[in-house]
Order: structure tokens, then sequence, then C-alpha cells
């Protein structure tokens, strides 16, 4: 007989003295991102908290410290929490073209040791989900990348990754939408706008969304 | 209206910035100086969410072309009204073809000039902040250029102590002691998400030894140099992240995120500077030395209602 389901202690941590960090879990994981977006969504709603920003698997809250502290927001998020988050709709979902031709697809394919066309075969098979949008303007991360192409994150990030790139790092992967710093793999690249200044909200991926990939041609 | 004859090194339009884009992934943005930013709008007879000119390690030098009620605040930058020394942290009035300029850095890195009823400019995203990378907001997404004008957004909203027609022009002064310390470079933070992947000794480098503002220090953020912190541990998702926090990257060398921050990312937060610690860390330049100091949350939130009463004396009439 399975164990009963237990609800997953949340976890807060000071982001200085006017935030905090509530973390749900520490996996990539469809459910636990779905709770963080809502409970996100729910703190929003409140008075004293200024902005909620959802995570993998976390929410980080901005709040007024004239009207509440840590620790009362804290139990508030563990009460929220605790509840049963909303049946999500299925995202939106988004087909995006890649040329696999990315400048670090070489030292990728000798670390995992497979052959560049079999990462990019690997990468284009799963419908990822969009699980935050952030980092710099409409970065998406995406996931869960398959075990297969896991790799740590550069030791050194990059000072400047061009506009398009598609990137791996970890469990994740994501197109940089504008030449920023960055520290993941660089595999491909992309045509299509992700960052949409002249629109609100001014990204193409919303949190939830699905993105699948396929091989384009030079 | 103001007429740019220099605009110096970098001057951008901000204010309080975006907090509600950061769910697209926008910087929230804003004076990087909030405190120097606030208190010369309120010196101006602003609210404290208009617009001022933010001047990165030079001033501009404006012409007004219209009688105007000014303040600057922030860094020393050793200003100049038609070549003599104006007073900083002052309401200051210039009248037709005065001169704003500034003679050199003495200290500081950023300065803000505020001009009663604020400066106009380009709202993106609920905020008049200038976003370099996104090219928008404030004048046009850029930092200002010679022979830019610079338009006044409003009447001033709040009556301008001393710039009323009747009373006799009598400034108004943020006095020294209400000012950030900004020499002290012992910034008070509190311990962050990730603390307790230091081991013990990194965590003492941390709270004690010093750092060095690296080359690489824009509204973004800072990258320091000094003692290498080990913060390796799993690999952690990506999170929220907050203006102040700074970020353990493999390297060990951390990064202090300011205005213009990531809104999210995957490194340890091993510390974030008390939010009253913020004016003083935007006023760092390359090769600046500063110190972490541990804090409690009760003991930051004191300075930042230390900080509030400062700003609130100058509401008072």
């Amino acid at each position: 007989m399975p164990a009963p389901r237990s609800t997953t202690k949340v976890r807060t941590h000071p982001l200085g003295d006017t935030a905090l960090l509530a973390e749900l879990g520490t996996r990539v994981d469809t459910a636990l991102n779905t709770r963080a977006i809502a409970l996100a969504a729910a703190l929003k709603k409140r008075r004293d908290v200024r902005q909620a920003i959802a995570g993998y698997a976390s929410v980080t809250v901005h709040f007024d410290p004239d009207q509440t502290t840590h620790a009362a927001l804290t139990t508030a998020i563990r009460r929220l929490a605790s509840k049963r988050p909303p049946m999500s709709e299925p995202g939106r979902l988004h087909r995006i073209p890649v040329v696999y031709d990315g400048p670090d697809m070489e030292a990728v394919a000798a670390v995992l040791g497979l052959p560049a066309a079999m990462i990019a075969e690997i990468h284009t098979r799963p419908i990822y989900r969009v699980f935050l949008v952030g980092f710099v303007p409409g970065w998406g991360y995406l996931g869960p990348l398959p075990e297969e192409l896991e790799l740590p994150r550069r030791e050194v990030p990059r000072t400047k990754v061009p506009a398009g790139s598609v990137a791996i790092a970890a469990r994740q992967t994501g197109i940089y939408p504008l030449a920023t710093p960055g520290g993941w793999h660089l595999i491909g690249r992309t045509s299509v706008k992700l960052f949409l200044p002249d629109s609100d909200p001014p990204c193409l991926f919303r949190a939830g969304d699905r993105v699948k990939f396929f091989a384009a041609p030079a | 209206m103001l007429r740019v004859r220099k605009p110096g090194l970098l001057t951008t339009v901000q204010d309080l910035g975006r907090p509600n884009a950061m769910s697209a992934g926008v910087p929230p943005g804003g004076a990087m100086d909030r405190f120097a930013h606030s208190a010369a709008n309120l010196l101006a007879g602003n609210e404290e969410g208009a617009a001022t000119l933010e001047c990165t390690v030079s001033g501009p030098a404006l012409v007004a072309l219209q009688p105007c009620l000014v303040a600057i605040t922030g860094a020393d930058f050793d200003p100049l009204v038609n070549g003599r020394p104006a007073p900083m942290w002052t309401s200051v009035i210039l009248g037709p073809d005065d001169q704003l300029s500034f003679a050199g850095r003495r200290s500081g890195a950023r300065a803000y000039i505020a001009v009663a009823g604020g400066i106009a400019g380009d709202r993106w995203l609920g905020s008049f902040s200038t976003n370099l990378l996104a090219q928008r907001g404030g004048f046009h997404g850029r930092p200002l250029i010679a022979g830019d004008l610079i338009a006044v957004a409003s009447r001033p909203a709040r009556r301008a102590p001393g710039a009323s027609q009747s009373a006799p022009a009598i400034s108004r002064q943020l006095n020294r002691d209400l000012r950030p310390a900004y020499a002290d470079h012992m910034l008070p933070a509190i311990a962050g998400p990730h603390i307790t992947r230091l081991p013990a000794e990194s965590r003492k480098a941390l709270f004690g030894s010093a750092y060095t503002v690296g080359r690489d220090a824009d509204r973004m953020g800072y990258r320091l140099e000094g003692h290498s912190l080990d913060a390796s541990g799993d690999e952690l998702l990506s999170f929220g992240l907050v203006a102040g926090a700074l970020q353990v990257p493999r390297s060990g060398q951390p990064i202090l995120l300011m205005a213009d921050h990531q809104t999210a990312g995957g490194y340890p937060v091993v510390a974030t500077l008390a939010g009253a610690a913020m004016p003083i860390a935007a006023q760092l330049l390359p090769g600046d030395e500063l110190s972490f100091v541990e804090v409690s949350i009760e003991a930051a939130l004191r300075m930042r209602a230390a900080q509030r009463a400062a700003l609130d004396s100058l509401k008072a009439d």
C-alpha cells in the first residue's frame, strides 16, 4: 500500500530584510513547479506582499516590512502551501527551429561521449515545460532535459553569449533572448524572438508553457 | 527644460524601477542609490518616485532654458552653477541660461539630479527607468548625449520649499548627519539561503576579510575579488533573485547583484546586503574595498527605519 503523501514542509530563508525565499522542494518537477506558480499567485494578492516570483520549486517573496515580518509571512506561506493547488491548464505550445552548431557542441559531445548529431536528436525529443521566465528579459528555463545531456554549468560564465543561443545546463535547457553573460553550454541557435520589448508582458514564453525544438538546416 | 551641453560618462533617467516586470525576466532597474534619488526628489518638491538623472563617475553640463528648482545628491562630483560651487543635498534654483556642471569626482560613483516636476521620459513596463540592455525607458532607452533636451514631466507635485513665487527663495537641505555614511565600506549583510554551504573558514572570510570591487562592475552587479568562497554542493534550481544578493559562482569570487540584476539564477546566495547598505554599495567603483558585517534582520530593519526617517524629515513643512 503506498504511503499517504505528506505535505512538503516549506522552508523559508531571508533574502535581505524585505524578501525571503520559500522553498517547496529541490527537484525539477512539474507538480512542484505548478504549486510554486499557484503559491506565487496567492501571495501576490496579499497586501503585505509587494512581489512574488515563482522559481522551479520556490517562490521569492518581496514584502512590506511595515506590514509583516519574515516569521509571520513564513506562517502564512506554510498555510497557503498546504492547500491543494488549482488544476492548471495545459500551457501554449511553441515549436522552435534550432541549428545545432553551437560553439560548445564539440566540447559537450566530448564530455558526454556522444556524437553531436545524437545530442541534437536527444535535445529535440521531449516537449519541455517552461518552468519559469527570468534571469534576463524573455529567458525561459525549460526542462526537464533528458538525463543523457546532464552537465554542470560552466566553471567561469561567459561575459557575452550571442542572442538566440540554445543552451543546456544540469537538467535544464533555454534560449538566450539577448546578448548577455551566461554560464550554460551553447549547443545551437534559433532565429525565434523571445524578448518582445513592445508587448506587455514583453516575452514569448510564460511559466507553464510547453516548448518543442526541431532541427533546422544551417 | 534643460539642454545637455555635455552628457557626462553615463547619465541615465531613473526612478524606483519596474518590480512588476520581474516575472517576465526584466530587471527591476531604477536608481542604484535609492536614498540619494529619493532625497533629491523630496528636496526638489517631487514625490520620491519621480524620475531623476543618475550620473555615473562624471557629471553632465546642463543649461536651464527656464527657471527651475533642482537638487543634487549622492556622489560628490563637485557641482557648480555658472562656475561657482553649488551645495549638494540642497534645493538650488537655476535661472534662465544658468549652467549646472561638475568640476570632477571627489567621492562616490553616482550623483542624482532632480528637477521640480520630475524628469520627463518614456514609460516602459510601468517605469521611466532606462534599461540599456533592452534600450527602453527613460530618454529613448539610452544615456544622454550632447544636445538632448530634457523636459520636465509636470508641475511640481508638492509645492517645493523656496519655489513658490511669493515666498523668498529659502533653500532646504538634508543635514549631513542624516545622509548615508558613504565612506564606511563595512556593509551590513544578512546570511543568505545557502550560507550553510560555506565551510567555517569561508564563512569567516565572507564576514571579515576585505573584498575589492573588480573591473566588471556596472548597474547589473559587481564582481568582487578577494578570499575565494567554497559554496560547492549540488546544482541549485534557479530561483528569483533580489538586489543586494551575494552570489557565489563556481570560481568562488562573489558577485554582488545591483539594480539591473538578473531576475533569477542558480548560483548559491550566501548573504544579502541590508537594504540600508544598498546606497553605499551603489557608490562603489572598481578598485574600492569593502567588507561584509553580519547583522540580524531586526538590526537591518532598524537601519532601514533610520533612513526612512531621514527622508521623511524632508517631507515635513
